[in-house]
């Protein structure tokens, strides 16, 4: 138990290096955009019949006449006093920007992870354990056409297909048009998040079913397979005895990791199906240069991925008996 | 015997390899028969040949007799549940992820199969508290046992023993192979795979020597007493080469699969090679002074002792397994 509490000790010591180097490098990314916010936020007609006094007043909200250092070191005192700043667009406290988008994203993001989780371990079993045979190459070829096609391509072909031609799912949106909050159901933001959620999960499986598909080969060449079939197991009891348990471990790692990828593919998908959520507001945040809050949702973000493969690092002393046993014996 | 395997060579063109040319042995109940062999010789292929579990690209052609009938695939995948038993070469071959108990129970938890298990771990000394642990906490010696145990769980008729003895030192592997001779006394025959031919005359009644994939020689061990009873060149610079007889390295190495269109593999090593030697399409394997040897000129150079126990080779119609033979293509 000391063991695993000074990793996560020394983890956590990591993620806030991790963190500062993030809101770091997007802070010098946004210093070094062209995009004016005046123009882009104002507009070149407006700001010209602007007087220079009411100029001068929108600049310094938008923070351009503030040295750039003063700005991130600004910043980063805030937060670190727990105060992520107000969103220039929406002008309401950062936080309260992302507790909403991700409430709303949550949904989404978890289905997919969960799908794409499940049914690429699935899919890679099966394609490893038939390796060289038709349900292989069937999912192999499914995973390489997946894998080669852009997720916002295939978000525009889900929807032309189910919204537009089927007309079964809604176009966009998390709720639909014009309905006061108050009368929108579950059922309605199901309905809504079916398409998005599909979109990441398809793109989502076939990483993971390649992935596994080579652990499962390396598995199934092992010596202990091997053996396992020289002492009359079956091929079925091979696959789910040692291959699922061997497979397991690495899936671990995969799944967790996937984090990274399926908050990445929302930020395109949401855009596609105009979803209020979290990607939604770092694609809106950026082109028009409302720092607190790209800066929130980048750290934000970077530390669910990493509590993500810390979550894995701990489960992997949990479920692996050489990890379990031999650290409890130290 | 012959195995091959399907190699992807230059581009996508494919070509068959053959690693096991000719191959023929022959194992009775009752009877330890060491193959000996240097590494890439085929040993190991013998052995999944036998069990019918040859990797996915590989293909084996010519017939393996056990009980005086055809060991087709699918016999063998019946038969390796008990009759004929595996043991490996060390700890790689467990489940790193699984307990010892269910990896020997196959994962059958009655209390039949529970007993026979603990029986069997009980006969090599290892006690209750073995089957909790996981591989990673064994040590070498007692994988070792773990495995062995693992083979008379099922009381088989024909164990196949795959190298293993290395990493441990004589002591230890002097008790193992007295566990082979136990389990062979008891009835079973047993076919003990190595590359360490010391070792194989310490336990083996019979002797047959690989090389590049082929037979060369069957003798039995008081063949090996000197080098004169010897048949196969190969052989006498094998018995050369061990500590107490001499230490004479041989130079070269073996050739590498696919390297050998015709004529005798031992070619490029032999002293005594002639022109026939590599231009005959295969050289068969005969009878010699009770053994077998494939070697046209045997009976060259310092081999004297022949023609005394010719007939003892025939009288092996009640053998267990007979691997026969048939020229690979």
């Amino acid at each position: 138990m000391k063991h695993r509490l000074k990793f996560t000790g020394k983890k956590l010591i990591r993620i806030g290096i991790l963190l500062l180097g993030v809101s770091l490098v997007t802070f010098l990314l946004m210093c070094a955009s062209p995009l004016d916010p005046l123009q882009t936020n104002v507009g070149q007609v407006a700001l010209g019949s602007m007087s220079a006094e009411q100029v001068e007043r929108l600049e310094a909200y938008w923070g351009v006449d503030t040295p750039p250092v003063q700005r991130y070191l600004g910043w980063l005192s805030g937060v670190l006093q727990g105060d992520f700043g107000t969103s220039l667009l929406y002008r309401q406290p950062v936080m309260t920007v992302i507790g909403e988008r991700l409430g709303n994203s949550f949904l989404l993001l978890l289905a997919a992870w969960m799908i794409s989780g499940v049914l690429g371990m699935a899919l890679g079993v099966t394609a490893g354990a038939f390796r060289g045979k038709w349900p292989d190459k069937l999912i192999r070829g499914y995973c390489i056409v997946i894998s080669s096609t852009p997720a916002f391509w295939l978000a525009i072909l889900l929807l032309m297909i189910f919204s537009v031609w089927l007309g079964w799912l809604p176009v966009g949106l998390s709720v639909p048009a014009g309905m006061a909050a108050e009368a929108v159901s579950a059922a309605d933001r199901l309905r809504h998040a079916i398409l998005p959620a599909l979109t990441l999960s398809i793109t989502g499986v076939a990483n993971i079913a390649l992935h596994t598909r080579e652990k499962m080969i390396d598995v199934m060449e092992s010596d202990y397979v091997l053996f396992a079939r020289a002492r009359g197991e079956s091929e079925l009891s091979v696959v789910l005895r040692h291959g699922l348990r061997n497979v397991s471990l690495p899936a671990i790692t995969l799944q967790f990791a996937s984090v990274s990828e399926i908050i990445g593919g929302s930020v395109l998908v949401e855009q596609v199906f105009s979803y209020p959520g979290l990607g939604q507001a770092a694609v809106t945040a950026g082109l028009g240069s409302d720092l607190p809050l790209l800066l929130g949702i980048t750290v934000i973000t970077a530390a669910i991925v990493f509590a993500g493969n810390l979550i894995a690092d701990l489960l992997y002393g949990v479920v692996d008996p050489r990890i379990r046993r031999g650290t409890a014996r130290e | 015997m012959s195995v091959s395997f399907t190699q992807y060579g230059r581009g996508i063109r494919r070509r068959q390899l053959p690693v096991i040319r000719d191959l023929s042995l022959s194992v009775g109940p009752g009877e330890v028969v060491a193959v000996v062999g240097a590494s890439g010789s085929g040993k190991s292929l013998l052995a999944h040949g036998i069990l019918g579990i040859l990797p996915y690209n590989s293909c084996m052609e010519g017939k393996i007799y056990y009980d005086g009938q055809v060991l087709t695939r699918e016999r063998a995948g019946k038969l390796r549940k008990g009759e004929i038993a595996l043991i490996p070469q060390g700890v790689t071959y467990l489940d790193p992820l699984m307990k010892v108990r269910d990896q020997l129970t196959g994962g059958k938890r009655d209390k039949e199969t529970l007993d026979r298990c603990r029986r069997a771990l009980e006969r090599y000394g290892l006690g209750k508290e073995t089957e909790e642990l996981y591989p990673f906490e064994l040590s070498g010696g007692m994988a070792r046992r773990v495995l062995i145990a693992s083979a008379v769980m099922q009381n088989p008729r024909l164990i196949i023993a795959d190298e293993p003895t290395p990493g441990l030192d004589v002591r230890a592997a002097k008790r193992i192979l007295g566990h082979f001779r136990e389990l062979a006394d008891e009835g079973a025959g047993m076919l003990f795979i190595t590359h360490d031919l010391a070792l194989a005359l310490e336990v083996a009644d019979r002797v047959t020597v690989f090389y590049a994939g082929e037979t060369i020689e069957e003798a039995s061990v008081s063949d090996f007493a000197g080098a004169e009873r010897l048949r196969h060149p190969f052989t006498k610079a094998l018995w050369r080469a061990m500590p107490g007889n001499g230490f004479v390295p041989l130079r070269g190495a073996q050739p590498y699969p696919g390297t050998v269109r015709q004529g005798c593999p031992f070619a490029e090593q032999c002293e005594r090679c002639r022109r026939e030697c590599t231009e005959t399409e295969q050289i068969p394997l005969r009878l010699s002074g009770g053994g077998k040897v494939r070697c046209l000129y045997p009976e060259e150079g310092d081999c004297t002792a022949l023609g005394a126990e010719i007939g003892k080779a025939e009288a092996e119609d009640n053998s267990a397994g007979h691997a026969g033979r048939e020229i690979a293509r």
